[in-house]
């Protein structure tokens, strides 16, 4: 357990409550992760349950109270049977759930912000802030049917259903898929998130323990759906270097070619290691556009969006293109307009 | 990527083949088709035998009573409540064989298409028609009318909702079903070029009409035949609740419908609103479906609130706490359950600020519920409490239910929902506030107004014996699915590796076993009930001492329902008749305007039936000719004239004597 006995006040309480939970013979993992995303996450579970408990337990015994007092054999007890109305106990049935909800909103409201899965992480665990010069390790996630594609951009290495990281460094995911919807989940690691078709997701996430990790999807995607699942390796520095040089000594080649013989449907893959990937790979595959002769999706906006604004033009409005609302892939939008030997995006343009 | 351009296609058969009938290779779906037929041919003999067809056509399929409307949609929801329940057990069956090494007995395929088949069914056929029957039941009833505003667009509305439901079973032995989940999120037209997703489409398209136009008929009813005096402040709880919800139906229902046409066009002529292609967005459908989707879980739950107001009052023998707040707080569910449906995809990447948004205002709507919870109990406080069936029901709602809405409010906080969506805790979550709070309703409705419907009351023993199997059963199934969904499992998987989980799928499947139980025990109690029925019969009409209009009449009521319309001066309209020592007027009877029971309804619906049949393998020509069919019945019907007729006052002064006498018999 991440240091939860340095926690004070409440904090402990939902320590003590962990630790009951964990030694009640189940490894329940969402409330004892490895991870300092997922063990926030788990922490809410317990804290907003406790605040629930508040009002769930009394009304649980006054139910048991109230049918086992005035059951109809027991005569003693008071019978009103025109009493159907107190203003002071409207009051409290309405305001006690209200102010509860208003804890719980504010609660909500402040951590669905701290652990926002596309906020970048300000800290390696509840004890330990992040240095500012530490890159996170980015990791470029393909949901297949029925396989995850895990690509390295700064190592240059592939794998698939195999994710490794260093323990302590912060990961970025980005994410896409090729037919359906998926949903990228390692328990111990962080919260889920979809992972789609010609859509991008994020998540920042860091593991403060070795080990090897359960993951999976966790969003239903058709009859391969159930063996979509993965092992995910906490490693040491070295482990990881270790691992990273053994996928470039071992590995295949993934360019577009096997990219596309990859992509027809299977279950159960074997993990499998690519020494080398073609770097454009995966903004093709979220653009639709491995295959040859296909124009990617970014590009098409931007052409749609081009000649929208030309056509406003020539109606005479005035018109601007803004490359991160007009066009889907927003890093390199600006490359994707510029290709087109457009005018410069973002200039009015005058009529 | 219109699908049938890479099907043979046979123009008389569209793509239907030999090689679709799947019991031809699978022997569960042979020995079940075996079954059916079996039992159905037992109930054409019985049928023919008794001599009742006649009857049957004349006084049920082209009844326009609504009450046996109402009956009919009970039978609907209990015969598919089998089915559903069949596919559940097989879904615990597999789930507690396939780990680590075994892969269970059923293969993907068939797997998915069970727990799609499941939801579907038990949302759609079981949990609708249920709500929609007792609501046609009660109420006219209960706001002491002699039928519904529409009467022939009510027993349309039953037999399109029956012609889904046939649709559905027909899947089962013709074809296949969808294998997409209960709302078919997982993948979209391009990628599944078989039938089953297309019998999803249609089934649910013909039942959708059903349901519309029962919701516009109900809120007629309710809002223009009012017995005199009863003010919207007078009505009885429930049918505040049966308001609400069919104002929820008729408001969301389209939603359904345009989203169904939407993947229709996808599947059928190849557009792109839902695919990845050209501009198509599968984000789309998802935000689409759960915009319908989350109402939809506060059209069954409203009627259950109701169905517990009613039962809670009589056998408290006390008025119900707080009308009014039980009143705003419905209307309240009603208009924030508009405001919630994204909290079905946190996961999705909607941003921080819109995930906090819609969890706030789900959990905003815990409020109003809270509320309903805390007046039933000060409405059992200083009560006198009786625990007839239908009471135990309604606590054992409370308690259940109590903790089904705690977990729900968890899930609404987002980075909660991060690590359990998806997860058996989601599934046990819901299924503690479905089962806990639509399911017990229905057999707390079920035990409480069966007098009012058949004479008699149902057995005591049997029907406490079915409510502890369903009680302890719900959270001997449950329970582990909460505790595995913490330890991080997901739903809708056919095997998992960890074999340290099998103990707590073996634990749930047994938990099953107890449901089933509970519902042998409540079959065994409509049968004994009905054996026993004449000591359990009731000649009063009121036999729970009851508060609201219904209890008015005799059991089971008339056809007219009241011969006089009542005068209505109290929300427990009936209880305050009593107290102010009402007398049933004897004499003075008029005659009595009756709609005339026609059998179009079913005849159209039947017409569609075939056409959705037709639609779903390709047969263009049996499309074309069943959609003239359709139009042109629809037509001829608007031709009858003779949709009415008055019920002779001497018939209705017979009917009241009788009574009467037997009101004397048994004082």
């Amino acid at each position: 357990m991440p240091d939860l006995n340095k926690l004070r006040g409440p904090s402990r309480l939902v320590a003590a409550l962990l630790v009951a939970a964990s030694l009640a013979g189940c490894n329940t993992v969402v409330l004892n992760p490895a991870g300092d995303v997922a063990a926030q996450s788990g922490n809410l579970v317990i804290i907003a349950t406790l605040l629930m408990l508040i009002i769930i337990v009394p009304v649980i015994v006054l139910i048991l109270l109230f049918a086992f007092k005035y059951r109809e054999s027991n005569e003693p007890a008071d019978y009103d049977p025109e009493w159907h109305h107190s203003t002071v106990l409207e009051l409290v049935i309405w305001s006690v759930p209200l102010l509860i909800i208003i804890a719980l909103g504010a609660l909500t409201w402040i951590y669905t912000h701290k652990l926002d899965p596309y906020r970048p992480l300000d800290r390696i665990d509840a004890n330990r802030p992040l240095a500012a010069d530490v890159k996170p390790l980015e990791v470029e996630v393909v949901a297949m049917d029925w396989k995850w594609l895990f690509i390295y951009p700064e190592q240059g290495i592939a794998t698939i259903n195999e994710l490794a990281a260093p323990v302590d460094r912060p990961i970025r995911f980005k994410l896409t898929a090729t037919t359906t919807m998926n949903a990228f989940y390692v328990p111990d690691l962080a919260g889920m998130i979809y992972a789609m078709p010609s859509m991008q997701t994020q998540l920042n996430a860091v593991i403060n323990k070795p080990g090897v990790y359960k993951g999976m999807s966790s969003h239903y995607s058709g009859s391969g759906f159930a063996g979509m699942t993965f092992k995910f390796h906490g490693l040491s520095n070295g482990d990881f270097d270790a691992w990273v040089q053994k996928a470039k000594t071992e590995g295949a080649t993934l360019d577009r070619a096997e990219y596309v013989k990859l992509e027809k449907p299977s279950e159960r893959d074997p993990v499998r290691l690519f020494s080398t990937v073609d770097s454009t790979l995966y903004h093709a595959v979220l653009n639709r556009c491995v295959e040859a002769g296909k124009m990617c999706m970014d590009e098409i906006m931007a052409k749609d969006a081009m000649a929208n604004m030309k056509a406003r033009a020539a109606a005479g409005k005035s018109v601007s293109l803004i490359p991160e609302d007009d066009v889907c892939t927003v890093a390199n939008a600006p490359a994707v307009v510029a290709s087109l030997g457009e005018p410069a995006p973002g200039t009015p343009v005058a009529q | 990527m219109s699908v049938a351009t890479n099907v043979s296609h046979d123009p008389l058969l569209g793509r239907l083949t030999w090689n679709d009938i799947p019991m031809v290779h699978e022997p569960i779906v042979l020995w079940t088709f075996i079954a059916v037929v079996l039992g159905g041919l037992v109930v054409v003999a019985g049928i023919t035998k008794f001599k009742l067809w006649g009857p049957l056509w004349k006084n049920w399929i082209c009844s326009i009573d609504h009450k046996n409307i109402g009956i009919m949609y009970m039978i609907l929801g209990l015969v598919m409540f089998l089915r559903g329940f069949a596919d559940a057990i097989m879904m615990r069956g597999q789930q507690a064989l396939a780990a680590g090494e075994s892969m269970g007995y059923l293969p993907p395929h068939h797997y998915d298409q069970i727990f799609t088949a499941h939801g579907v069914i038990m949302i759609f056929f079981v949990a609708m028609p249920f709500v929609t029957g007792l609501m046609n039941y009660l109420v006219p009833l209960q706001i002491g009318a002699r039928d519904v505003a529409f009467p022939f667009l009510n027993n349309f509305s039953f037999w399109m909702t029956t012609s889904g439901a046939v649709l559905v079973m027909a899947s089962l032995f013709v074809g296949e079903f969808s294998t997409l989940g209960w709302l078919a999120l997982s993948g979209l037209g391009e990628y599944h070029p078989g039938v089953g997703l297309d019998y999803y489409i249609w089934a649910l398209q013909i039942a959708g009409v059903g349901t519309t136009l029962s919701g516009i008929n109900l809120i007629v009813t309710i809002i223009k035949m009012r017995a005199p005096g009863m003010n919207l402040m007078k009505m009885p709880i429930f049918t505040w609740t049966s308001l609400c919800t069919n104002a929820l139906i008729v408001a969301s229902f389209p939603i359904l419908t345009a989203v169904l046409v939407l993947m229709t066009l996808d599947r059928y002529v190849g557009t792109n609103f839902f695919t990845n292609e050209l501009g198509g967005n599968p984000m789309l459908y998802v935000n689409l479906i759960w915009i319908w989707g989350h109402p939809e879980v506060y059209i069954l739950i409203l009627p259950a609130f109701g169905v517990f107001s009613e039962i809670v009052a009589t056998f408290s023998r006390k008025r119900l706490f707080g009308y009014t707040s039980m009143v705003y707080a419905t209307v309240c569910i009603t208009i924030l359950s508009w405001l919630v449906w994204l909290h079905h995809f946190f996961t999705m990447g909607s941003g921080a600020s819109v995930n906090s948004f819609f969890g706030i205002t789900t959990m905003i709507i815990s409020i109003p519920t809270g509320a309903k919870i805390f007046n039933w109990l000060f409405t059992m406080y200083r009560g006198r409490i009786k625990f007839t069936v239908p009471m135990l029901w309604t606590v054992g709602f409370m308690l259940t239910f109590t903790i089904g809405g705690m977990t729900g409010v968890l899930l609404a906080v987002p980075p909660a929902d991060f690590v359990l969506h998806n997860s058996l805790f989601l599934i046990a979550h819901f299924h503690n506030v479905i089962i806990g709070g639509v399911v017990f309703a229905v057999f707390a409705g079920i035990n409480y107004w069966y007098p009012k419907a058949f004479g008699y009351r149902l057995d005591e023993f049997w029907g406490k014996a079915s409510f502890w199997f369903w009680f302890f059963g719900f959270w001997v199934a449950f329970t582990p699915l909460y505790v595995l969904g913490l330890m991080g499992v997901t739903r809708r998987v056919n095997h998992y590796e960890d074999t340290s989980l099998q103990i707590y799928f073996i634990i749930a499947a047994f938990g099953a076993v107890l449901i089933a139980l509970g519902i042998a025990c409540f079959f065994i109690q409509l049968f004994v009930s009905y054996l026993k029925r004449d000591q359990l019969r009731d000649v009063t009409g009121d036999c729970w001492n009851g508060r609201t209009l219904e209890w008015a009449t005799s059991s089971p009521p008339p056809q007219y329902n009241f011969a006089f319309t009542p005068a209505v001066h109290d929300s427990d309209a009936w209880w305050d008749m009593k107290k102010h020592s009402y007398k049933r007027k004897l004499d003075g009877f008029v005659e009595i305007h009756m709609p005339k029971n026609t059998g179009a309804g079913f005849v159209i619906s039947m017409i569609a039936l075939v056409f959705g049949f037709a639609m779903i393998w390709h047969m263009w020509w049996i499309a074309g000719i069943s959609f003239a069919g359709i139009v042109l019945a629809s037509i001829i019907h608007t031709f009858n004239y003779k949709r009415d007729y008055y019920i002779p006052a001497s018939e209705v002064a017979a009917t009241e004597e009788e009574r009467t006498q037997l009101l004397a018999r048994h004082v």
